[in-house]
């Protein structure tokens, strides 16, 4: 499905609105849109919602053999999922410039930052590292994936626990989390991303920028940065030229904004634990509102079955019996089988219909028969006939060294008819 | 639940001659609920929750179709399937023509001919019953997108235990336990089998009981499919 283009008037309206300082939903130009964070019943499962942004992130984890420049880290990979779910214009199982965009842009902000350490993934030394896989599903695409993207993926990379090892000489044991707590992944800061959207060459500026907001803007600025105010990576585009004054105060904004989220963060990561601590329900059944009219939930019910027994045999005895069949599997010779051999016909059909279908099938075989012998003559009437429109071809050529070059080669043959008719025509 | 035990212990007589004991359960479907209309994006959209499993649902269309894909008397249905990791699988490709089989039957594509409806299912917890969950999840998604559809269908997954009795809507450890597990679409209009999954072996006396327990089961998420769409269209909650 294609994305619906946007007007004229409304991008008028979007850019006048821009100017005036005033935004569709009301928030002021440094404001951010309201962040929630959820976690799913799983290790390594979050969701959050920037807006009506909605992100889901699941972190997994596998025993994979070291790349052989590094036999002692172990590794991470990023799959960002553009599904159509988010919006009608992405397309399933394609990679398109916007996903490849946010998936580099999210491996500079949280592999390249060396946010993660990677040494203590390592189990042996170059033969067992544990793959870090962290899957980014976008599941509704209202403005700023990015950033949005970010913090599920980090906040999912925090909640997530991977197994224990043990190692006796050569053997590897992985624990199951009965047997050993699951452990959390070492940390060392968390790098979140924030946006800032330029417009009429970089005159105005919006953080967190919308869906809508996106579409008419010149250029985007993406500040990836930690809550000690280190920038991990800095990402320019959309063509525009910015001054030093407006990066300085976006990465001003954006050590705010990264400090708020952080906070936010780890507040989530506190409430869960404590949840799962007290073996309270977490993860997203729970979080299901329910004060809206759209949201309904049922308790457990129980199922009536009492005449269950009976209407299964009922249906069962009153069930036509399906005819016999062939019991036995015949083997005539060796290295062949059979079955289904003198069996009654069951599909309402008199026999000698069929004797007449198999007399009338032998003599249309014979015809049939007929019909390819000729065919076979007309094939090769057909080939005479192309020969002859090949010597024809041959005599429109008006150089005689053609001929004897034609003769040699059989590819150059197919060619040279052509450029004889092009020299016909004109 | 109190049973009579006349009923479950007489031993049956199956079609072809064994004898079987069906065995006294008590089943019961797990709390379950929806939440409609949550995407911004999407022309319909919902979340189902059966227990811990959980299945977000997102409708487009009609909309334009792609020339390949257009069908000349009817809507082209596509379901997508999203695992929650990986890319999708086998596995995915064979639950998303359950679906979709599931959804032909009951939408009246007719009414829109040469377009294309898109369902997207996204698995964001499975604990069990996934399939049934994805078919429920797709049903209301398309309530949500107000679609002309002959009935309303719901998905019903049943597992007969090792030890022969039959449990509705099981969770991942009673689905790992399980001797055969069958995922039923059964329409609101007369509780008939629309789609059927399986896996696993099991007679035609268990396939029987398993579709009239899903068929009493079906009742219940019928009356909530009811109840769901009254609480919506109401002035209060």
């Amino acid at each position: 499905m294609k994305e619906t283009p946007l007007s004229n008037c409304e991008r008028d309206f979007l850019l006048k609105a821009i100017q005036e300082k005033k935004r569709l939903d009301g928030r002021q130009t440094y404001d951010y849109r309201k962040l929630k964070i959820m976690f799913g019943t799983d290790f390594g499962c979050c969701f959050v919602e920037l807006g009506k942004t909605r992100v889901m992130a699941q972190v997994s984890c596998e025993l994979v053999a070291p790349k052989e420049n590094r036999p002692n880290e172990g590794i991470m990979f990023f799959n960002i999922e553009l599904s159509p779910m988010a919006s009608p214009a992405f397309e399933q199982g394609r990679q398109s410039e916007l996903s490849v965009k946010l998936n580099r842009q999210l491996e500079r902000c949280l592999r390249n930052s060396k946010c993660i350490d990677l040494e203590s993934l390592c189990v042996v030394s170059g033969e067992k590292v544990w793959q870090i896989r962290v899957d980014v599903h976008m599941l509704n695409h209202d403005g700023n994936l990015m950033d949005a993207a970010s913090i599920t993926a980090i906040a999912s990379l925090c909640h997530f626990r991977r197994p224990d090892v043990g190692i006796q000489g050569d053997e590897v044991t992985v624990y199951s989390p009965d047997e050993r707590d699951p452990i959390p992944l070492s940390i060392y800061h968390m790098p979140i991303s924030v946006s800032f959207a330029f417009f009429q060459q970089g005159t105005y500026l919006l953080v967190d920028p919308c869906e809508r907001e996106e579409r008419v803007m010149d250029g985007l600025l993406m500040i990836a940065m930690n809550k000690h105010r280190e920038i991990c990576s800095i990402q320019s585009s959309g063509g525009i030229m910015l001054l030093k004054e407006q990066v300085m105060r976006c990465s001003k904004i954006a050590s705010v904004k990264v400090s708020e989220i952080t906070k936010l963060i780890m507040k989530a990561l506190e409430n869960d634990k404590t949840a799962r601590k007290a073996g309270g329900k977490c993860g997203f059944a729970e979080s299901m509102p329910q004060e809206r009219i759209t949201a309904l939930k049922k308790d457990e019910t129980a199922v009536e079955m009492t005449d269950v027994t009976e209407r299964a045999n009922d249906i069962v005895l009153n069930a036509e019996v399906p005819p016999q069949t062939s019991q036995s599997l015949l083997v005539p010779l060796p290295g062949m089988g059979q079955v289904g051999k003198d069996l009654q016909n069951s599909w309402g059909i008199e026999e000698y219909y069929q004797d007449e279908e198999e007399a009338f099938n032998s003599d249309e075989d014979k015809q049939t028969m007929m019909e390819v012998g000729e065919k076979q003559k007309v094939h090769e009437d057909v080939v005479e006939i192309s020969d002859s429109e090949e010597d024809e071809v041959v005599i429109l050529q008006p150089e005689a060294t053609d001929r004897a070059h034609k003769k040699t080669s059989s590819s150059s043959h197919l060619k040279e008819p052509a450029k004889s008719k092009k020299r016909h025509r004109k | 639940m109190i049973m009579s035990d006349a009923i479950f212990s007489r031993p049956t007589h199956t079609f072809d001659g064994m004898m079987e004991e069906c065995s006294p359960s008590t089943v019961s479907i797990r709390e379950f609920g929806c939440e409609q209309n949550l995407l911004s994006r999407s022309d319909g959209s919902a979340s189902f929750i059966q227990g811990n499993t959980s299945v977000l649902a997102a409708v487009y269309g009609p909309a334009e179709v792609k020339v390949s894909k257009e069908i000349y008397d009817r809507a082209t249905l596509e379901v997508i399937i999203q695992p929650k990791v990986g890319l999708p699988s086998v596995k995915e490709r064979a639950q998303e023509q359950c679906v979709r089989e599931t959804c032909e039957a009951s939408l009246l594509l007719s009414l829109h001919p040469r377009s294309s409806l898109t369902l997207v299912l996204q698995e964001l917890h499975n604990d069990g019953s996934l399939l049934s969950c994805f078919l429920n999840a797709g049903c209301m998604a398309m309530m949500d997108a107000g679609l002309p559809m002959s009935c309303l269908f719901c998905g019903v997954t049943c597992a007969i235990h090792t030890d022969g009795t039959i449990i509705t809507d099981p969770t991942a450890a009673q689905e790992a336990e399980s001797r055969a597990l069958m995922t039923f679409a059964i329409d609101s209009k007369e509780h008939q089998v629309m789609m059927t999954s399986t896996k696993g072996s099991f007679s035609v006396q268990e396939m029987q009981q398993c579709i009239a327990v899903s068929q009493a089961a079906s009742e219940k998420i019928f009356s909530f499919h009811r109840e769901s769409l009254r609480r919506r269209y109401s002035k209060s909650v």
